[in-house]
């Protein structure tokens, strides 16, 4: 389908296209068995100048938004959900910053993030705090011209690789949410630890670990707006980047049906490629269809989270229920055509279908998102 | 030489389109156009098309006037390389040829020797049933230099004047060769498959690969002596060693501002992995992406060993650091023509086989049995290598 | 230090297939390369100008389409543009292409190095880069897999032979060819890409080269076409089954037999 991109929007997915099918595709299997972090390709993307795609020209980006980010996720999706993270996640950690940064917070971190030097975390999740963001126990306690920070952050994706870390932590626990402030963390800061980098069962290129703040103490000008609205910087943030995730939920569908037709046109059975059996043929045309109609629900959520609409709430959490339910059907059914080979780990399909459940479960469960479309439904059918 | 349709004969069929390695040819209203600016008139549409509607006007040797002039050159050349003192085998391959071309044209044959303490060699060429040894032995040319070797080269030939100079489309033979075909205004065809003359004309008729082998083309020099040609290793037989043969060695030396260099020769070095030369290789044992790790080309290195080969590696494999590129054949590798070549867990991808096919006889094992590689090789095996190889290493040892 | 590299747009043949019906090639859809050689030019030549500074001007010898080579290489680094385009070059060979060529060169004007892939993958001749050298009556390093040591007066570099390397040192200004081993070319950038698109690209005719009529295109070419054919193409032969020990046992029978052992 044509969505009339601008000629950098080509540019940049062209970019990205290149690097996922020539740097990331043949070394995805080894990034996903070993599970190490993929710092080759980020130097790539770095030397491509695809780290500030999202980022303002004045701070050394080259001034696109959320639908630079999307094309460029999705593409590097195609060829590994995990390493396309590294990009992915370092967008969510810097959000935070575009969206409530002063300008001298960021002059002082977008520039390196922009030219890939640094990447950047999103720190929210805690073990009694997931879905529950009111919840988070970590604690920010103002002392002079400092803030302490106590706690621990559960699942940080980038955590330990990442230079650049926005963490929310409650300035006044007892107003729950309303008690929330978000922080920027500098890895490197005294009191500032990582824990044991996590096991997962897909996105393995992608490194998951806990940060841990003891005593931790950071200078009050690293405080994103204001006290009391750490909540509203988590909530405006995640609905810059559900598309993000979206998009790497469609980059891992089309990239499993990619390689599920070119397997369907070579493997022969009963005499003809199984490419020409009508059953599977009506399963390939059903995953083209919903993986296009994904597409088009991302793109339309970009484009307008790029016109400076703010109210993208319920859209961009329909984007993201919508595009990762079906990256997990699509994939399972990828899986299903190969047959046998499909379940291998010597083929390339199954990691596909592992990196794809973590689409339904990040940055806000689907379960978490169909309550935020519906309460926007409630609240708009209230208001009329 | 110049292309056009014949507007009668053609029917738009878009054969020519297809075929069309330049995307120069257009269908305007039923009829093909070819678009000049694109078009190379490489001749690749003149046969798909079945209603012979495209003309490509060669020159034929007929058509071309001869200045009286080439009388005066004649002899056939063939530029002896050597390194280390000793002959490479390259240049007895191109006296083979060279004896047949020098007998049509009923002309010497002459072979031209460059460098230091390297008398005994020019003798040696004599046995390969050269007539006249050009010898120029000098400790400026003790190791080939391209700024010394082409002012020589070129000061031979402008006093004896051979009507074709042959040389090894080696990495010297491809440095020098140019040098010298610029300094004296020669036209030069390089690594030729096929040599033959003219008899009439005294033209030598150089076939050659483009497109990786898939066109042939035949050259001809009409109004430039010489006429020059590169040859690659391998592709012609080897004159025969005849200790009885009597030949003249002519020794010329030339002024310190002949030998002058800009550039200066600091070392060789010879990377001991390389022991045999992947060109020179009899026997080629290569290795693909289906060898799987660095580790099993000891596989390879074994069953080389026992037929006395090299070991080979595609493009695949060298970009996944299993071997270093000098062993890497192919289009961005090395062109080789081995008498067997044995391609293990290679699919045969067409820059791989632009580099091998004119091997004589190609061996694949693969496990695929759709591998491309198949459809070159004289002996196809669809099997494990890791079962196969082993068994043939034990059987040739 | 200012370098000149000469690159040249080919036929892709990456995505070539080899019909296997007829046994020939599928060349339908073929979409035209910056020779890959060149591309380990270009890298070599932005790689020095990074570290030493200088200007990168890429200069191709084609039709006008051959512009979009040109675009790639600035999306990869280079600074400038030449296109060296005129209907008096159609059919040179790589005497006529050599001459004109390095008449570019000279009209392009002060340059420290000339680099050149080593040969195209179309041609496969290797000439055109000691051509140029020849013309210009420079130095030259063919076949260059590592730059040892470059300054303001000379290169030292290895130069890859049958059995090795020779190391060579040569004064500037100098031209070298290079092979694969060099270095990894890297991919386009987003601003490089822009800069590609925007840059205006200098054009070169026959008249502006202060070039011998005669030496150009076709009449300048020593060498002429004189016959064309596709050579049958080379078929597959025999499969050999069974179990690993019996093929080996076959295959040693057979190729004893074809070489008269």
């Amino acid at each position: 389908m044509d969505y009339l991109l601008t000629e950098e929007q080509v540019m940049i997915r062209d970019i990205a296209r290149q690097i996922a099918q020539e740097k990331i595709k043949p070394v995805a299997a080894k990034y996903d068995a070993e599970g190490i972090f993929p710092w080759d390709i980020v130097k790539i993307l770095a030397a491509s100048d695809l780290c500030g795609i999202y980022i303002e020209e004045k701070y050394g980006g080259t001034g696109g938004g959320a639908m630079e980010l999307v094309l460029a996720t999705e593409e590097l999706s195609k060829a590994c959900g995990g390493i396309s993270l590294a990009f992915a996640a370092t967008a969510l950690g810097t959000f935070p910053i575009i969206l409530f940064g002063t300008d001298e917070q960021k002059q002082k971190y977008l520039p390196d993030i922009a030219k890939g030097k640094k990447l950047a975390a999103f720190g929210l999740t805690e073990a009694g705090a997931g879905s529950d963001a009111g919840a988070i126990a970590t604690t920010a306690e103002k002392k002079g011209d400092y803030y302490v920070l106590n706690g621990t952050k559960q699942w940080i994706t980038n955590g330990g690789e990442a230079e650049v870390y926005t963490v929310v932590a409650s300035t006044n626990r007892s107003k729950g949410a309303r008690g929330a402030a978000a922080f920027i963390v500098e890895k490197g800061t005294k009191g500032f630890e990582f824990g044991k980098k996590e096991d997962k069962m897909g996105i393995r290129a992608s490194a998951t670990r806990e940060l841990v703040f003891t005593d931790c103490k950071i200078p009050k000008e690293n405080l994103l707006g204001k006290e009391g609205m750490g909540f509203i910087v988590a909530m405006k943030t995640f609905d810059q980047s559900r598309p993000g995730v979206a998009a790497q939920a469609v980059g891992i569908a089309q990239g499993a049906l990619d390689l599920t037709v070119e397997y369907m046109k070579e493997r022969k059975q009963f005499g003809k490629s199984i490419s020409s059996f009508q059953g599977l043929q009506f399963m390939l045309a059903d995953m083209a269809t919903q993986i296009e109609a994904s597409r088009a629900l991302i793109y339309a959520c970009a484009r307008m989270i790029d016109s400076g609409n703010s109210k993208v709430g319920k859209d961009s959490a329909m984007a993201k229920l919508f595009a990762s339910d079906m990256a997990m059907r699509v994939t399972t059914d990828c899986v299903q055509l190969f047959g046998g080979y499909g379940y291998m780990r010597d083929y390339p399909i199954e990691k596909y279908m592992r990196d794809a459940k973590i689409t339904q479960i990040y940055e806000g469960t689907n379960q978490i998102q169909r309550g935020i479309i519906a309460n926007h439904l409630i609240k708009e059918t209230a208001a009329k | 030489m110049s292309i056009r349709v014949i507007n009668e004969k053609c029917v738009g069929c878009k054969l020519c389109v297809k075929a069309c390695p330049f995307t120069a040819i257009e269908i305007v209203n039923k009829k093909a156009v070819i678009n000049l600016d694109k078009c190379t008139l490489c001749g690749a549409c003149i046969e798909p098309c079945k209603f012979d509607a495209i003309v490509l006007t060669k020159i034929s040797p007929t058509d071309i006037q001869f200045p009286k002039k080439f009388d005066e050159y004649k002899d056939v050349w063939v530029f002896c390389e050597q390194k280390k003192g000793v002959v490479q085998s390259v240049a007895y391959e191109l006296l083979g040829k060279g004896r047949e071309l020098a007998d049509t044209l009923g002309v010497d044959l002459c072979g031209v020797l460059l460098g230091e303490n390297i008398r005994e060699e020019a003798q040696k060429i004599i046995h390969r049933g050269v007539n006249k040894v050009y010898l120029v032995d000098s400790s400026a040319l003790k190791y080939y230099q391209d700024e010394p070797y082409s002012k020589v080269l070129i000061k031979l030939i402008n006093e004896y004047k051979p009507e074709i100079v042959l040389c090894g489309a080696t990495s010297m033979g491809r440095s020098l060769i140019a040098r010298v075909a610029i300094g004296i205004h020669a036209g030069l065809t390089a690594d030729c498959t096929g040599l033959d003359i003219d008899k009439k004309e005294r033209l030598l008729l150089q076939t050659r690969p483009a497109f990786g082998g898939n066109i042939m083309a035949t050259i001809i020099c009409p109004n430039h002596r010489p006429q020059m040609s590169t040859v690659r290793h391998k592709v012609m037989k080897e004159a025969q060693e005849n200790k009885h043969h009597k030949g003249k060695i002519i020794e010329k030396s030339y002024d310190s501002q002949t030998y002058s260099s800009r550039t200066k020769f600091l070392d060789i070095v010879e990377e001991i992995e390389e022991t045999v030369n992947l060109t020179e290789a009899n026997v080629i044992v290569s290795g693909g992406r289906g060898m799987q790790s660095p580790e099993n080309f000891k596989l390879l290195e074994d069953l080389a060993k026992a037929l006395g080969g090299a070991v080979g590696a595609s493009r695949a494999a060298v970009d996944s650091g299993w071997k270093t590129y000098s062993h890497q054949v192919g289009q961005t590798g090395k062109t080789v023509c081995p008498k067997i070549y044995i391609a293990c867990g290679i699919s045969g991808q067409i820059q791989h086989l632009v580099g091998m096919q004119s091997s004589e006889i190609i061996v694949a094992i693969n496990k695929d049995p759709h591998a491309p590689i198949f459809s070159v090789a004289t002996y196809g095996i669809v099997g494990n290598l890791f079962e196969v190889l082993p068994e043939l290493t034990k059987r040739f040892k | 230090m200012n370098i000149i590299v000469c690159i040249k747009q080919v036929p892709d043949t990456t995505n070539v297939r080899i019909d296997p019906e007829t046994n020939t090639l599928v060349r339908s859809g073929v979409q035209s390369i910056v020779n890959p050689f060149d591309m380990y030019a270009i890298e070599e030549a932005v790689r020095l100008k990074e570290k030493f500074g200088g200007l990168v001007t890429v200069i191709t010898m084609g039709p006008i389409q051959a512009e979009e080579a040109l675009r790639e290489a600035i999306s990869l680094g280079a600074d400038e543009a030449v296109l060296v385009s005129d209907r008096a070059f159609a059919g040179s060979d790589t005497w006529a292409t050599s001459y004109t060529l390095s008449k570019a060169v000279q009209k392009i004007g002060k340059f420290d190095l000339v680099i050149c892939g080593k040969q195209a993958i179309d041609g496969d001749t290797a000439q055109v880069g000691p051509g140029v050298a020849a013309f210009l009556d420079i130095p030259q390093i063919t076949f260059v897999k590592k730059i040892e040591e470059i300054k303001d007066s000379f290169i030292r570099a290895e130069r890859m032979t049958e059995e090795g390397y020779d190391i060579i040192e040569s004064p500037l200004p100098c031209l070298i060819t290079v092979v694969k081993e060099i270095n990894e070319p890297r991919l386009p950038s987003l601003k490089g890409k822009m800069r590609a698109k925007k840059i205006e690209i200098k054009k070169l005719e026959a008249k502006d080269l202060d070039a011998d009529p005669d030496s150009l295109g076709l009449k300048g070419s020593p060498t002429k076409v004189v016959k064309i054919f596709t050579p049958p193409p080379r078929k597959g032969g025999q499969m050999l089954e069974g179990e690993a020990k019996d093929i080996s046992e076959r295959l040693v029978d057979l190729l004893k037999g074809d070489l008269c052992l």
